[in-house]
């Protein structure tokens, strides 16, 4: 019985991975493929990745790709964590509901819709005050914290949902003001959330195809924008070379954030330990 | 032990004329309709271990916490050696508290989490360092100083705990059930170390504990609270042998309580007769109630004798039984004696000789139970 059950787990384990990435898995493969033609394996060759080395598209859009990203990040942070603590911490204070509801939206909100009234909100504004002058990268930046936040307010939140109150109470019992109970105790416990929230930020922006199509404007292509407006004009291997870096950075960012929320996951049990150890 | 150590301290709460340190003066505070503390008085004194001691929700944890300046009061006012602190925010009080869960911060040593409390008063670093080693020497850790707080086993943190709420040297020590989360043997030890402290230092504790022993152990006075209000003040020796209700005998050590009719009342002395023991009690000590008024008497199992012959003579304080139940425990022995009328008498006796088989009472036997006239306490609420 458990013989077979666990073959069953495996099998279906098996197909699962394959059905994931085996898709991702071929445009490697193929990003190292030294024929021109996508479908035909002709040899090994990292030509492809010299190419992209040399094409200036390429590098700006990436280039643009990682400040956009970086500020978004940055800014969603910001916010994110000052929404989480407004949710964790100050108690049932009014219309605390909506706000929770009206962060956490984002998270389910179809992206074209977001991208368009984006889009309309920015050409309102701009006949209004004349700001922002055109679609760029602010207004690519603006788009992506709007959404991204709502990703940092949930891991800040339910982290400091779990943060034990007693050791803010210790510090101003100690004679910290509030201010420095944030500075001092509060942030750096719940930094590795931050950090974490940081970086899903960061890779959500790189690879945001949907919403920045809206809101970019000429000369102002993100990575995903780019690889989007060369497939029109089929699939070239160059494309798998880029689409492989691409992958790889988000890849790289979202084991990370893995690693720091599993690194809190096991803090947090510690303290709950410790709570219990305490309520006996 | 506990009554050792009062011998030899004053007793100011005896003296009229003696300063309360801390005076509680008609505190309430309501969570919505819910009244957590509820017009509480209370007056602690200088160099004191006052416990309040209760079950959970009754207010005892809130009112600490109005003390150290967690939660304000609904009404009333909380004043310490002659200032009213009432709407001081905690970071401003002279008050230090040591919580249930020790909250020591998990990212810093052990000699950073007893240091913070003295850089946030920006004292010189030699000053913290020499101010943080002492403690640290007092609470026998100063080898743990450069340790996390997580590779500390409970014991040890409970007592860096210890050392940064007293690093600061406060007027007044709030206790948050200190000793809950350790062993029975570790707790033991920790109370009478934990005293030694106190003593040494002269801070004023307030200790809030649910654990009665605790209680007993610790306190040179406990105030025994419940739904809110504080119920009783006195003495260990006070509470446990003049409790002045039912709920405080039943909530202190074991009782038995029978509800009963006064017969006779006397200055000095009243009858008791109760159907619950199907006999008289004869009490030593005069009550106030009203003649025929219906009272309870508790009396503590460790005050009853066993005996397997019938007392001489005819009088009170003496009921027969048969032994239903009976539970060795070692040092002492407690039986459950099963009255005429079917009540079940708790009995505790200490087994003082080594005994194997034969001389020990045993199941189903019958036996009388008699005490002194001065053991059973009336209370009348």
């Amino acid at each position: 019985m458990n013989q077979k059950r666990s073959f069953f787990v495996l099998t279906m384990m098996a197909f699962g991975f394959a059905f994931l990435y085996i898709p991702i898995l071929s445009l490697i493969v193929y990003s190292f493929n030294a024929s021109r033609l996508v479908t035909v394996w002709g040899g090994f060759s990292t030509k492809w990745y010299v190419a992209l080395m040399h094409n200036e598209a390429v590098k700006d859009a990436a280039w643009l790709s990682f400040r956009i990203a970086t500020m978004n990040a940055t800014g969603a942070t910001v916010l994110g964590t000052l929404a989480g603590l407004a949710l964790a911490r100050f108690g049932r204070f009014r219309s605390r509901s909506l706000l929770a509801g009206l962060t956490t939206a984002p998270l389910v909100m179809p992206e074209v819709i977001t991208g368009l009234s984006m889009l309309l909100l920015f050409v309102a504004m701009e006949q209004l005050f004349g700001w922002p002058d055109g679609r760029g990268i602010t207004t690519i930046t603006i788009a992506h914290i709007t959404f991204s936040m709502a990703y940092v307010t949930v891991v800040v939140q339910s982290r400091l949902a779990t943060l034990d109150e007693s050791l803010e109470e210790a510090a101003m019992d100690l004679g910290a003001r509030p201010a420095k109970v944030f500075f001092l105790i509060t942030l750096p416990i719940i930094m590795p959330a931050i950090l974490a929230g940081w970086l899903l930020a960061f890779t959500l922006s790189w690879d945001d195809l949907v919403i920045t199509s809206f809101v970019n404007g000429p000369g102002s292509s993100t990575l995903p924008v780019l690889i989007f407006s060369k497939m029109r004009l089929g699939v070239s291997p160059d494309i798998n070379a880029l689409a492989t870096v691409l992958v790889l950075i988000v890849t790289v960012g979202i084991v990370t954030a893995g690693l720091l929320m599993a690194r809190q996951q096991k803090r947090r049990e510690l303290d709950v330990q410790q709570a219990i150890a305490g309520n006996q | 032990m506990a009554n050792a150590r009062q011998d030899h301290r004053s007793e100011p709460w005896k003296d009229p004329g003696a300063t309360p340190y801390v005076r509680i003066d008609k505190i309430t505070k309501k969570f919505g309709d819910f009244v957590a503390v509820d017009d509480v008085t209370l007056n602690i004194y200088r160099g004191e271990i006052f416990c309040l001691l209760g079950g959970s929700g009754c207010g005892k944890t809130t009112l600490l916490r109005m003390m150290a300046g967690f939660e304000a009061p609904t009404s009333g006012s909380i004043s310490l050696d002659g200032v009213d602190v009432t709407a001081m925010p905690p970071y401003e009080r002279p008050v230090n508290m040591m919580f249930q869960s020790y909250a020591l911060f998990p990212h810093m040593t052990v000699q950073k989490n007893v240091a913070f409390g003295l850089h946030q008063d920006k004292l010189p670093k030699s000053e913290i360092d020499a101010r943080v080693a002492e403690m640290l020497k007092l609470v026998r850790m100063e080898q743990f100083a450069s340790r996390a707080p997580h590779q500390l086993s409970g014991g040890q943190r409970q007592r860096v705990a210890l050392a940064r709420s007293l690093v600061k040297r406060p007027k007044l020590l709030l206790l948050d059930e200190p000793l809950a989360a350790l062993d029975k043997k570790l707790r033991e030890h920790t109370q009478f170390e934990l005293i030694n402290i106190q003593e040494t230092l002269g801070v004023t504790f307030v200790v809030v504990t649910h654990d009665q022993e605790e209680a007993m152990t610790l306190a040179s006075r406990i105030g025994v609270m419940n739904h809110g209000e504080i119920v009783q003040v006195g003495t260990p020796t006070d509470i446990y042998e003049y409790p002045g209700s039912r709920f405080v005998a039943d909530f202190i050590g074991s009782v038995n309580m029978f509800e009963g009719r006064l017969i006779e009342d006397e200055p000095d002395y009243v009858r008791v007769e109760s159907e619950d023991l199907g006999g008289v009690f004869h009490v030593g000590h005069g009550v106030s109630a009203a003649p025929n008024a219906t009272v309870w008497v508790a009396l503590r199992p460790e005050k009853i004798h066993i005996l397997r012959d019938r007392p001489e003579g005819e009088g009170d304080n003496r009921v027969a039984g048969v032994v239903s139940e009976i539970a060795y425990l070692g040092d002492q022995s407690i039986y459950l004696v099963r009255l005429a009328g079917g009540r079940q008498v708790r009995v505790t006796q200490p087994n003082i000789l080594r005994q194997s088989g034969g001389g020990r009472i045993s199941w189903d036997e019958q036996v009388w139970l008699t005490w002194d006239s001065s053991s059973p306490v009336v209370v009348t609420q």
